[in-house]
C-alpha cells in the first residue's frame, strides 16, 4: 500500500479509478439484492392464502 | 508456495482494468453462454431478474476461480509467452490482492445464488470454483498429463448450474450437456498444446505433448474425438435437441472427425523450435496447421451446438422424439 502523500499523478489516477470501480460495484450489488428481494417477496405475497 | 515470491515488487500502479483482466473475461463469456443454454433448456418459467442474477452469479464465480488460478499460477504464467503479460507476472497487481478478489467474489456469487435462486445451484457453483482452484490449479495441473481431462469437469459444469438454477434439479439432459463439454476439452486443449508445447515445457507444466510426445497426443486426440462426435448427436435422441440440432451435430461432428484424422496423420507438434515459435495463438508454423485447424473448429463446433439448442428452445421448436 503506497503512501497517498507521496504518490505521483499516475498512482493517484489509478487509485481513484479503483475506488470508483469498487464504489460502483458495491452500489450495484446493494441494488441487486434489493431488486431480488422485491421479486422473491412479490412472488410469495401473490401466492399467499387469504 | 511459488506464487508468494513470484513478483515481490509491483512496478506500475494497478488500474481497475487489471482486476477485470484477472477474471478472464473471454473465458467468462463462454461460461455464460453455456450456462444460459442450460438455464433455457431447463424449460421452467423463471423471472427475468432471477435468470439474470443466476447468469451473473455463474459469471462472477467463473471470474473468481480465474483470479484464484492466476494467483496460484503466477510463477508458471511468468515463464510462458502466452501468459507473461497477465497482471500478476507483469507486476501490475499484487498476489494478495488477486487472492482477496478471488475469495470475496467466490463468497458473494455462491451466497447470492443460494439466496436468489436455490441452494442446489449454489452448491454446484461452489463445487465448480473449488474444483477449478484447488483440484485442477493447485494439484492436477502441475502433477499429471491428465490435468485438463479431469480438470475439464470445472468448465463442463456451467450448463448444469444454469439448469439447476432454473429447475432446482439436474436431470439426465443437463448432465449430457456437461458430458459434451467434458469430452470436448481434451481434443481442444491438446490441439492447442501441440503448437504451444515448448511454452508449457519451459514452465514445467506436464501437458500431454511434453510428457508423452506429439504422436501419442495426436492419437489421444483422435480417440477422444471418436467418442466426442457421437456424444454430440445424443441430445437429438433424448428429447433435448430438434431437427436443426441433429443436422448441426452430425455435419459438424463429421468435420470434427475429418480434422482429427488429418491431425493424426500429420506431424504436428514434432518440429517445435522455440526460437521461431513466436506466432501467437492462431498464427502457427506450417507443420502445426492441422492442430490449429482442429483447435479453431472445436470452438466453432461447440458454439454452434449450444447456439442451436438455445435457438430451438427459445423459438419453441419441438425436440425430436426418436427414442421413447
Amino acid at each position: 500500500m503506497s503512501d497517498p502523500r507521496r504518490e505521483g499523478e499516475a498512482e493517484r489516477k489509478a487509485r481513484r479509478g479503483r475506488n470508483l470501480a469498487l464504489a460502483i460495484g458495491l452500489a450495484l450489488f446493494v441494488l441487486l439484492v434489493f431488486v431480488v428481494t422485491l421479486v422473491r417477496l412479490g412472488g410469495n405475497v401473490a401466492q399467499r392464502p387469504f | 508456495m511459488a506464487m508468494a515470491t513470484a513478483h515481490p515488487n509491483v512496478r506500475t500502479p494497478a488500474r481497475w482494468q487489471d482486476y477485470l483482466q484477472l477474471l478472464k473475461p473471454r473465458v467468462m463469456s463462454l461460461v455464460v453462454f453455456t450456462a444460459f443454454t442450460g438455464l433455457v433448456c431447463a424449460g421452467r418459467p423463471l423471472h427475468p431478474v432471477l435468470a439474470a442474477v443466476a447468469i451473473l452469479c455463474i459469471a462472477v464465480g467463473a471470474g473468481a476461480s480465474a483470479a484464484l488460478n492466476m494467483w496460484y499460477d503466477a510463477d508458471i504464467d511468468a515463464k510462458m509467452r502466452r501468459t507473461r503479460g497477465r497482471p500478476l507476472p507483469a507486476g501490475r497487481v499484487q498476489g494478495a490482492d488477486a487472492l482477496a478478489l478471488g475469495v470475496v467474489l467466490s463468497l458473494f456469487s455462491v451466497m447470492l445464488m443460494g439466496m436468489a435462486l436455490n441452494w442446489l445451484a449454489a452448491g454446484l457453483l461452489a463445487f465448480t470454483i473449488l474444483f477449478y482452484a484447488v483440484v485442477y490449479t493447485a494439484w492436477l495441473k502441475r502433477s499429471t498429463a491428465q490435468n485438463i481431462v479431469i480438470g475439464g469437469l470445472a468448465g463442463s459444469l456451467p450448463p448444469v448450474i444454469g439448469w439447476a438454477a432454473a429447475a432446482g434439479a439436474t436431470p439426465l439432459n443437463a448432465w449430457l450437456l456437461c458430458a459434451i463439454i467434458f469430452m470436448w476439452t481434451p481434443p481442444h486443449f491438446w490441439a492447442l498444446s501441440l503448437y504451444a508445447s515448448d511454452d508449457y515445457a519451459r514452465a514445467g507444466v506436464p501437458m500431454m505433448p511434453v510428457v508423452a510426445g506429439a504422436r501419442a497426443t495426436r492419437r489421444q486426440i483422435l480417440i477422444y474425438s471418436l467418442l466426442f462426435a457421437p456424444l454430440c448427436v445424443a441430445p437429438a435422441f433424448t428429447g433435448l435437441g430438434g431437427a436443426a440440432y441433429l443436422a448441426v451435430s452430425v455435419l459438424g461432428g463429421l468435420v470434427f472427425l475429418i480434422l482429427a484424422f488429418r491431425l493424426h496423420r500429420s506431424r504436428a507438434g514434432e518440429s517445435a523450435d522455440p526460437r521461431t515459435d513466436d506466432h501467437g495463438l492462431y498464427g502457427v508454423r506450417e507443420g502445426a496447421r492441422d492442430a490449429r485447424n482442429l483447435f479453431a473448429f472445436s470452438i466453432l463446433y461447440l458454439t454452434l451446438l449450444f447456439a442451436t439448442l438455445l435457438v430451438e428452445h427459445l423459438a419453441g421448436w419441438a425436440p425430436l422424439e426418436l427414442v421413447r
